[in-house]
């Protein structure tokens, strides 16, 4: 299983057309521990710089982490 | 190379047009800025547009043609530049281009885009096609949450706030009150950029530039020429362009970009002059850090420093390096096309001593910085006076 830590993160409002359904969602780009940057979704607990999140799992293409 | 100067400008007001349909918006500031330099349609021998999205935005494609004989010039070049919000500052980079290496003579360089008759929600989809969409996009990644997402690591490196990041705001807004042709012209308080609604957190609709319609064109020839045309050139003493990967998870390091650090260290070093040189500049203030970075990677205060800098009111009007006295892309409107060729059109204004209630007195030096997507192209242009 994937795991990293949050480089970055934020919480969107004001969702692009496809997602406006799901606002407000947080967004975050995850330091993986197998190396690379991954721009994921955050699922449950809101992250935090440095938080270390774990894959979940792929919806429609999009990689799902959560707070470890 | 052959020096080359601006010999006229011409802009459109930014802001939302109902009425008024791309093309309409184009030929206006076209025919503004040939009318400033005194050449006829015949005269321009070739015309290079930038603009972002106008297949997306109004179903408009083959724009440079279309655009440049509505103005009643054909038989030349007519071709258009995507760089997404650099597109029009591509355009510059490449006429300039063509002009110093004696392929041409008149140019003229536009920008343009027809933003406002889509909704928020699809301008935000299709404003992400700037960025990766086999990545972040696809992931739910907007320019606002990118940016937002760069906001937030600066924050965490260097200690920056979101007070000063509002105080960009606030000065941007301060400066486009007193720009005629301004999209919004009011003055903010802090307090209210403050606590604006959250676009994408930690960034509020404050910390945002505008959805706006609108165009610019300048009139660019070889230096030895311009006498010919104007008793006011502007020489283009440096221009370059560098380019970055587009997907913001790709940077080693996203509070800086990489791609601006590298365009100014060219730009300054055709110019001949360096960072503590420019009297004061247009930056691109897509969001309120972008300006906050700009400055750092500009060489104006060192990495880190941005924050505190605008937060003391250092790029006021009265302070030591004014910063966006048009009222920058948050405060005169931000039609991504048009934008990068606006810069420019803004710093002849105060080179020409034509900036009204903006005038500065030091007017001598002046920088444009362009930035496309998450930082993927960066333009930066050096003017002085003739």
């Amino acid at each position: 299983m994937k795991s990293g830590v949050v480089y970055t993160e934020t919480v969107v409002h004001a969702a692009p057309e496809q997602f406006v359904a799901d606002a407000p969602y947080q967004l975050a780009i995850v330091s993986l521990e197998e190396g690379g940057r991954l721009t994921a979704r955050i699922d449950g607990e809101r992250v935090v710089i440095g938080d270390r999140v774990d894959f979940v799992e792929d919806r429609n293409g999009i990689a799902f982490f959560r707070k470890a | 190379m052959r020096p080359v100067a601006i010999i006229g400008i011409g802009k459109t007001a930014f802001g939302a047009f109902p009425d008024r349909d791309l093309r309409s918006l184009a030929v206006e500031a076209g025919q503004k800025c040939l009318a400033d330099a005194h050449v006829s349609p015949s005269q321009v021998e070739a015309y290079y547009l930038g603009n972002f999205a106008g297949p997306s935005f109004v179903g408009q494609n083959h724009l440079a043609p279309y655009i440049a004989g509505a103005m009643g010039i054909t038989g030349v070049p007519a071709t258009r530049f995507e760089a997404a919000c650099a597109s029009s500052g591509s355009a510059f980079y490449h006429a300039v281009s063509s002009v110093a290496a004696g392929l041409n003579d008149v140019v003229l360089v536009a920008g343009v885009e027809k933003m406002t008759s889509q909704t928020t929600p699809k301008v935000t989809e299709i404003l992400a096609g700037a960025g990766d969409t086999c990545g972040e996009v696809r992931a739910g990644a907007t320019f606002p949450a990118l940016f937002a997402m760069i906001a937030r690591r600066h924050m965490y490196q260097y200690g920056t706030t979101r007070e000063m990041m509002a105080a960009v705001a606030v000065k941007n807004h301060e400066n486009g009150a007193k720009n005629p042709l301004a999209h919004m012209r009011k003055v903010i308080t802090m307090e209210q950029a403050l606590r604006g609604k959250p676009i994408s957190e930690p960034l509020t609709v404050f910390d945002c530039s505008l959805i706006s319609d609108g165009a610019a064109a300048v009139l660019i020839a070889p230096l030895e020429r311009a006498a010919e045309f104007t008793d006011k050139p502007v020489k283009v003493l440096g221009v370059a362009q560098t380019s970055d990967y587009v997907a913001l998870d790709q940077k080693d390091d996203i509070t800086t970009f990489q791609a601006v650090s590298s365009a100014a260290q060219k730009a300054y070093k055709m110019a001949g002059v360096t960072a503590q040189d420019i009297q004061f500049a247009e930056v691109h203030d897509c969001f309120t850090i972008a300006e906050i970075i700009a400055t750092e990677d500009l060489g104006f205060v060192k990495k880190g420093e941005g924050g505190p800098y605008a937060l003391a009111g250092c790029t006021r009007l009265t302070g030591p390096l004014p910063i966006n006295t048009s009222g920058g892309l948050k405060s005169k409107g931000h039609p991504v096309g048009a934008t990068g060729v606006g810069q420019i059109c803004d710093l002849v204004y105060q080179l020409r001593g034509e900036a009204g209630e903006r005038q500065l007195e030091r007017h001598s030096l002046g920088l444009a910085q362009n930035l496309g997507g998450s930082g993927a192209t960066a333009v930066v242009t050096i003017l002085g006076v003739a």
